[in-house]
């Protein structure tokens, strides 16, 4: 019954969808006050049988409903309650429904803080959100329903894959789906943009806190990702460069520039149709993204089961809404001109540059994952494109980015004077390559010129984000007013360069200094590693809720203290009877132990003998989820600040008016 | 005009994951098609010794490799018993990673198809021809050439469609 | 069905046993060419792994056959020749420099020229003309002057 319910929801969320694309649209069309109200309700009843709908899949986990197929694909009697909510999103059409709750969501927030905006700007935008949720609910209710009955009901469900049962599953998913969803309110903003021949700075002040919290949520999404895989994969990586992974980072370096972007919009009323054709490309790859998961046309060890019919629909979506933004794009564009000069050394300017790097390495990640598939098409045969590729193409197009960040915050907007800049930029410059080479050589006694080059980075945006900051703090009189002087917007970009900074560090660090041996141990043997001396305790069998295992215990002293005692684990899990590698780190901030079972060497099923273990040893690997949660934090404070929150009044003072069409 | 560019962008990607959603990215097509087999001198099953790729040249044969482990094998197996005796196709059997008591039980079991079966215990005979999963069949033309690989399980249709034209071509 | 069990139950160990002894005899920078390369050859029947971090059978055979070459003196490129020899080019992740990578290799520093150049055109584009205003003053010092 609950099932059905939900089901019905989504027809009847499909009804509300369509009602709030067309009556608003007429309304925009016929300047009717009406039918532009109609978006706000007809978007918030959408949102509210979303949710409803969401609800009932999660009951039917949480009550073992075994006569849903897609519960019972997904879940089992012994699975713990936790990942019975999370199976929720653990595969394909759950992970769906997971996404129109995500954009019932964001569309529920825009349909209630507009109070800013024109009604028609409203009414549109809420338009055009609902052509995406109309796109997706059409999907999940053609194709890929979680709500399907399975009869003869199973006694008991396939169990959830066991590498999606870890607390990174509880949270992974949602926070990247709140940033793959909410760049579609960028997008809707710019459609709304062109739709209506108005782009002003106001226009730019409304996207940017939107906009700016889609891609903080989406920067948490992908560094939580990114923990997980480390923790949950047994090989100690951290980033594969699979096409799921770049799915996910090409929108993130688009919405970094889109950000980037709207501030010169908005400070300068400058590129315009730029900033516009970036949001639509923003969401255009999220969509992109969506498509390359659930397509099969990619392998990944993250892609959903495919079907290509199902691939079929998500192409023929992607190529109505994006072609239809791109063809509006080309008509009403070259409306939205800019009055203004612009020079390259200026912060616009190197605003602009910044752009181009982040886009083109967005354009080079996706030309990299899509390249097999191009020779493949053309039958040239079959070819692989994985790390070594996108490490040499990303790197170097990564460099110019960090340089610019440290020069940014210290050039002024329309024009700036080398004399001024370099002074500013001495004392950095001087700490940023004494710390690259000290600091190395103090932790590790020998420091190879990747480091050296690496760490500058790191320290360079470091140094020079707490500088801006100094320098903000230091001309107001007392310690109160400058914390609380220094507008939040420029504490929060500090904040986000400093944490590219630090994550800058990690990645040099972790990929210079990393030790890893595989190596085999007796219980109660010892070996070293860097330092450290780990002896193996042997390994005994457990019992879990749902899974048996091997667990291992080993202790790891460093000059003849106990550091930590780990616990490696061999898991069968009872349902699937597939086998995972639970892997045991212990960390501080300034390392990572990093411990897995491999194999049990010994002949006996007890597998209490020998067994084969991977051991490594990783500096400075918490550095680099440090530095995407300060990114994240930097965003926080970027977009809340005050100026966001200005009355209508204040707003007509501070707006400026330029090309209307 | 350069505001055309984005919708010309999106088109070709279009075209590409049209196209891209008819092939299967898993599929990995060798490059040892054309070239004559791979050397190799190995025992065979069940008889004294041994047998070598000179042994494939003077007509068209298939090389097909399995295991008694092996799942899709067992899918496939009805269609080559059925090749071997209704078409007098001569298929070599190459056992690969297996111990031969378990191929010897296996056969006996389900039925051979092959005039010979060549021990690969090790894999090394797999490891030359770039075998990455069993089953997988090789055509090979008079001259001991391959000319066709047929990854995964041997069906009717890929015998009918793609390989019977070639061993038909390849007897001279 | 038995001796099936069995067989599948010893593979596992007999990979475990590999993974140990994979670096066994290797000297420093033998150990370093092999950790380098397993981690650019891919896994064939995995879901997108390289052979370093897959346990799949397949995985374990490339490696030893890595290290065999290694210990025997081939040098890497004689390695990654061997492989592709058999599996084609899809078993390198790091995708060869040829014909038909010519656009994924030069795409990117391509891209990046051709957008820096367009970056500084537009910069001169939006450059607002100052002569046309000395001619203004020019004509209105002129008509003043005829006027006076």
């Amino acid at each position: 019954m609950i099932s059905e319910l939900g089901h019905f929801a989504l027809i009847l969320a499909l009804g509300a969808a369509l009602i709030q694309i067309f009556v608003p649209a007429y309304g925009v069309w016929k300047r009717d006050p009406r039918a532009l109200a109609v978006a706000t309700s007809a978007a918030q009843t959408q949102a509210m049988l979303v949710f409803f709908a969401f609800g009932c899949l999660t009951w039917s986990f949480v009550y073992s409903d075994f006569s849903v197929a897609y519960v019972a694909a997904n879940s089992n009697l012994e699975l713990p309650m936790v990942y019975r909510v999370t199976a929720v999103w653990g595969a394909h059409e759950g992970s769906l429904l997971l996404w129109v709750a995500i954009l019932g969501g964001w569309t529920l927030a825009v349909s209630i803080f507009n109070r800013r905006l024109p009604a028609d700007i409203t009414a549109t935008t809420l338009a055009v959100l609902g052509t995406v949720s109309v796109g997706f609910l059409l999907f999940m209710l053609l194709t890929s329903n979680p709500f399907d009955r399975l009869f003869p009901v199973p006694l008991d469900g396939k169990d959830l894959n066991p590498l999606l049962q870890d607390p990174g599953m509880v949270i992974h998913p949602p926070m990247l789906y709140m940033g793959y969803v909410g760049f579609s309110v960028a997008f809707a903003f710019a459609i709304a943009a062109l739709v209506s021949g108005r782009l002003d700075s106001a226009w730019a002040r409304w996207t940017r806190p939107w906009t700016t919290t889609a891609w903080l949520f989406m920067t948490l999404g992908i560094t939580l990702g990114s923990w997980w895989a480390y923790h949950v994969l047994g090989w100690g990586g951290w980033w594969f460069w699979d096409p799921v992974e770049n799915a996910s980072f090409m929108p993130w370096l688009v919405g970094t520039a889109l950000i980037h972007s709207l501030a010169v919009t908005e400070k300068r009323g400058l590129l315009k149709s730029w900033t516009v054709l970036l949001a639509i490309l923003a969401f255009g790859l999220s969509l992109l993204g969506t498509f390359l998961v659930r397509s099969g046309v990619i392998v990944s060890v993250h892609a959903f089961a495919s079907d290509p019919a199902r691939g079929v629909f998500i192409l023929g979506f992607l190529t109505i809404i994006l072609g239809a933004s791109f063809l509006l794009y080309a008509w009403r564009a070259p409306k939205l001109t800019s009055e203004g000069e612009m020079t390259l050394f200026s912060r616009e300017g190197l605003l602009l540059i910044n752009n181009v790097f982040l886009v083109v390495a967005s354009a080079s990640v996706l030309l990299g994952t899509l390249y097999p598939l191009l020779v493949d098409a053309l039958e040239l045969g079959k070819i692989s494109v994985g790390p070594p590729y996108f490490n040499a193409v990303f790197l170097p197009l990564f460099a110019p980015l960090v340089l610019m960040v440290g020069v940014a915050a210290t050039v002024p907007w329309k024009r700036a004077k080398l004399g001024d800049i370099v002074r500013h930029l001495r004392v950095p410059l001087i700490i940023a390559i004494a710390a690259a080479i000290v600091v190395p050589l103090y932790i590790h006694g020998h420091a190879p010129v990747a480091v050296i080059a690496g760490g500058f980075l790191g320290f360079w945006a470091i140094v020079t984000a707490v500088q801006e900051i100094w320098r903000r703090m230091r001309a107001k009189t007392t310690l109160s007013a400058g914390l609380f002087g220094v507008p939040r917007g420029v504490w929060g970009m500090s904040l986000a360069h400093f944490g590219l900074g630090v994550w800058a560090l990690g990645v040099t660090f972790v990929s210079s200094y990393s030790v890893e041996k595989d190596v085999r141990l007796s219980p109660g043997q010892s070996i070293d590693l860097s330092g450290y001396e780990f002896r193996f305790d042997g390994v005994e069998p457990h019992v879990g809720p749902n899974y048996d295992s091997d667990y291992g215990t080993v202790t790891i002293e460093h000059h003849g203290e106990v550091v930590a005692t780990v616990h490696p684990e061999k898991r069968l899990y009872r349902a699937t009877q597939q086998m995972m590698t639970e892997a045991a780190v212990d960390h501080t901030p300034l390392r990572d132990i990093y411990v897995a079972l491999g194999e049990p060497l010994s002949e006996d099923a007890s597998h209490t003998g020998d067994w084969a273990l991977r051991l490594y040893y990783k500096p400075m690997m918490r550095l680099v989820w440090l530095g995407g949660a300060f990114m994240v934090l930097g965003g926080v404070l970027a977009a809340t600040d005050r100026r966001y929150r200005l009355t209508r009044a204040a707003e007509a003072n501070v707006a400026t008016n330029s090309a209307v069409v | 005009m350069r505001y055309l560019i984005p919708v010309l962008i999106l088109a070709g990607l279009v075209v590409l994951f049209a196209a891209g959603l008819k092939n299967d990215p898993r599929e990995v097509p060798s490059p040892l098609i054309g070239k004559p087999a791979p050397a190799f001198n190995l025992k065979l099953l069940g008889e004294e010794g041994s047998y070598s790729n000179a042994d494939l040249k003077g007509r068209p044969v298939l090389v097909n490799f399995f295991a008694s482990w092996c799942e899709g094998c067992q899918v496939e197996h009805p269609v080559l018993l059925k090749l071997a005796k209704e078409s007098n196709v001569e298929i070599i059997g190459m056992d690969y990673k297996d111990a031969p008591e378990d191929a010897t039980q296996w056969l006996a079991r389900h039925g051979s198809p092959y005039r010979k079966v060549i021990l690969d215990n090790e894999g090394t005979a797999g490891l030359d021809w770039g075998v990455y999963g069993v089953p997988e069949t090789f055509v090979l033309n008079a001259d001991g050439v391959i000319v066709y690989k047929q990854i995964g399980p041997m069906t009717e249709a890929a015998w009918r469609e793609k390989i019977a034209p070639l061993m038909a071509g390849a007897a001279k | 069905m038995r001796t099936l069990l069995l067989l599948l139950a010893l593979l596992p160990s007999l990979a475990g046993a590999t993974m140990a002894a994979d670096v066994a005899g290797m000297d420093a920078s033998q150990e370093a060419r092999y950790r380098t390369l397993i981690h650019e050859l891919r896994c064939l029947v995995c879901q997108n792994q390289n052979i370093a971090d897959s346990d799949a059978p397949l995985a374990t055979d490339l490696r030893n056959q890595v290290r065999r070459q290694i210990l025997a003196g081939e040098n890497n490129q004689q390695i990654k020749d061997y492989l592709t020899q058999r599996y084609g080019d899809f078993v390198l992740y790091n995708p060869p420099f040829k014909l038909i990578t010519l656009l994924l290799w030069l795409g990117p520093a391509v891209l990046v020229l051709l957008a820096l150049v367009m970056a500084y055109l537009f910069t001169r584009r939006t450059r607002k003309p100052s002569t046309a205003t000395a001619l203004d003053e020019e004509k209105l010092r002129k008509l003043l002057d005829e006027n006076k």
